[in-house]
């Protein structure tokens, strides 16, 4: 088994279909490589990031692919290899954490390591009981137990096996920001020592900025990109990411030239005369082109700006002003409509009002390209 | 008495062997993805459904001298399945199954899912997964389950007089003797047996429907 583990690295290739509907089949279809520590998983609902996880675990088996962890081959299609979920050693905390509500907090912490002998299960239970603060809890039924709380069984009920990967799926959801980072920080504590790879599932951008770590995209049953957060989601490479990854302006362009020596080129807004700078990708004049921008990167000005570095100003009217809690969603048209984040504060000062005539500023790397 | 007594030690056995049986049949039945699985759900609801002289009729016939059953129980013990008590705890096994198993089938589908998936990441096979998570959580699904049957057991008649006929401390259930007491006239007999099963009756539904509330689940939150 695991053995003398030095760098453990969970691997999956994994092809699954599953009827969606009565038309048309889901194809989860991924090839995806976790290293010691935190990968997230990221995608919208839908994305094939549970079934990945199920699979994984071996409560799904794949169509095709192969599953290994370490050394240890899980799965494997062509060599008929299906290791059995109980005999996997793989941890997997559920979104709905699935305690047992017929035992204790202790109990259910004891439950997987039933193979040991009644002074080390008491042992090991005792010991991250502590190392997940919740010794007091001990006696008490889950029902009894508050949200985090539940979440920290879970987490210890799942490692305290040993287990060679630990599976996540959405198990912070529903509680706040701090919270969630003083659980996050004594799983990293945890693993810290241990080092097994842990794939944490999530659908919020919130979450996948707060746990850092290197980030797996997935759209429709597919990987769209992996990497460190910034360069996977920040410059989307696909316009499903862009979507995903919270880039509310998307639009589609023609290429008028390229400026190779300055490393930009000059679109055209499709069914507008807005012209705009954007960074050099692989395209010839007249092709098109997608670009993504954020609306938290656009700037909104009431005079026409001058002595500006950024090369975009577009001049248009606001057509909405709609507030989000402490943000401002201000819809501005320039030929096309761009969406604007700007805050309360500066609605205030600057007097913004429906029909009020604006200016855009775009910095040129701030429009990402996207296929 | 003595009637009364039968039943009860009929009841008894009946209920132990069909919680013995319905559980595994039960657990396939809530779990299996097979597609033919309704053929099965359908034979198992088939008491619910025919007379039960039809069930008592074919179980006769098979316990009878020349039935496969009754030759092979001949071939065992030297004596006839008919009209004895051990051909009547079969009978009513048979006709009571239902009352067994889909309580359990019902309370074993109920459990989450997700239970059964922590429990099997978590190393444990499908028997300890069956006896430490299925079955606590389905506590009242088998009390409603050894009652129910218990009860039907209790009151039936088509089936034992077809299979076990009327011998005194033998086959003479409850149900036999009042309809005894009626043929010979004596009311005041049949009312003391009828008001007696009556009341039994009642503490079983009442048993049942309590545990359906989860007024004795010692796990719901307080």
């Amino acid at each position: 088994m695991g053995g003398e583990v030095n760098a453990t690295m969970l691997t999956a290739q994994i092809r699954k279909e599953r009827r969606a509907t009565r038309e048309s089949t889901f194809v989860l279809d991924v090839s995806i490589e976790g290293p010691p520590g935190i990968t997230i998983l990221y995608g919208a609902s839908g994305a094939g990031k549970s079934t990945l996880l199920d699979c994984i675990a071996g409560l799904v088996c794949p169509d095709a692919g192969q599953i290994t962890v370490g050394a240890d081959v899980l799965f494997d299609s062509e060599r008929g290899i299906h290791v059995p979920a109980p005999k996997r050693r793989i941890a997997y905390v559920f979104q709905t954490l699935a305690l047992f509500p017929h035992l204790t907090a202790e109990e259910n912490i004891a439950y997987g390591l039933h193979d040991l002998r009644d002074g080390e299960r008491r042992e090991r239970v005792a010991a991250i009981l502590q190392a997940f603060r919740v010794e007091k809890l001990r006696k008490q039924k889950p029902s009894e137990i508050s949200g985090g709380e539940r979440q920290r069984i879970a987490l210890a009920r799942s490692l305290v096996t040993e287990p060679r990967a630990l599976l996540l799926d959405e198990p912070l959801t529903g509680l706040d920001a701090e919270l969630k980072s003083t659980i996050m920080d004594d799983l990293r504590a945890w693993n810290a020592e241990k080092g097994i790879p842990i794939l944490y599932v999530t659908h919020s951008r919130e979450e996948v900025d707060a746990l850092g770590d290197r980030v797996i995209a997935l759209d429709k049953g597919r990987a769209i990109g992996a990497g460190a957060p910034m360069d996977v989601l920040n410059a989307p490479r696909r316009k499903k990411l862009a979507q995903a990854a919270g880039f509310e302006n998307l639009l589609s362009a023609t290429v008028l030239d390229l400026r190779e020596a300055d490393g930009v080129m000059r679109v055209r807004l499709q069914n507008s005369a807005c012209e705009i700078e954007v960074p050099l990708g692989y395209a010839t004049a007249g092709s098109p082109v997608q670009v993504a921008i954020r609306a938290g990167d656009i700037l909104l000005a009431t005079e026409k700006p001058r002595g500006l570095s950024a090369r975009n100003v577009l001049e248009g009217r606001i057509v909405s002003l709609e507030q989000r809690g402490t943000m401002v969603i201000a819809r501005v048209d320039c030929g096309i409509t761009f969406v604007v984040h700007v805050t309360p504060g500066a609605v205030r000062e600057l007097e913004l009002t429906t029909g009020r005539p604006v200016w855009l500023v775009l910095k040129t790397h701030s429009c990402h390209l996207v296929d | 008495m003595e009637a009364l007594w039968l039943s009860v030690k009929l009841a008894a056995c009946v209920v132990t062997i069909l919680l013995v049986i319905g559980m595994p049949v039960a657990y396939w039945l809530a779990y299996s993805t097979w597609r033919g699985k309704f053929l099965l759900e359908s034979v198992v609801a088939l008491p619910l459904v025919l007379p039960p002289t039809v069930l008592g009729f074919y179980a006769l016939m098979a316990m009878g001298p020349h039935g496969p059953l009754g030759k092979m129980w001949n071939a065992f013990f030297g004596h006839g399945l008919a009209f004895t008590f051990g051909g009547l705890v079969l009978a009513s096994v048979l006709y009571s199954f239902p009352f067994a198993v889909q309580p359990l089938i019902s309370s074993f589908e109920g459990v989450d899912r997700s239970l059964l998936d922590a429990s099997a990441v978590l190393g444990a096979g499908g028997l300890r997964t069956f006896l430490r998570v299925i079955l606590p959580l389905s506590l009242p699904g088998v009390v409603t389950a050894a009652v129910l049957s218990f009860a039907h057991t209790l009151g039936e008649f088509g089936v034992v007089l077809m299979v076990g006929g009327n011998l005194a401390g033998v086959t003479r259930t409850v149900s036999i003797d009042i309809y005894d007491h009626v043929q010979s006239l004596e009311y005041g007999e049949a009312n003391r047996m009828a008001l007696l099963l009556l009341l039994i009756s009642f503490a079983v539904l009442s048993v049942v429907y309590a545990v359906n509330r989860r007024v004795w689940t010692p796990w719901a939150a307080k």
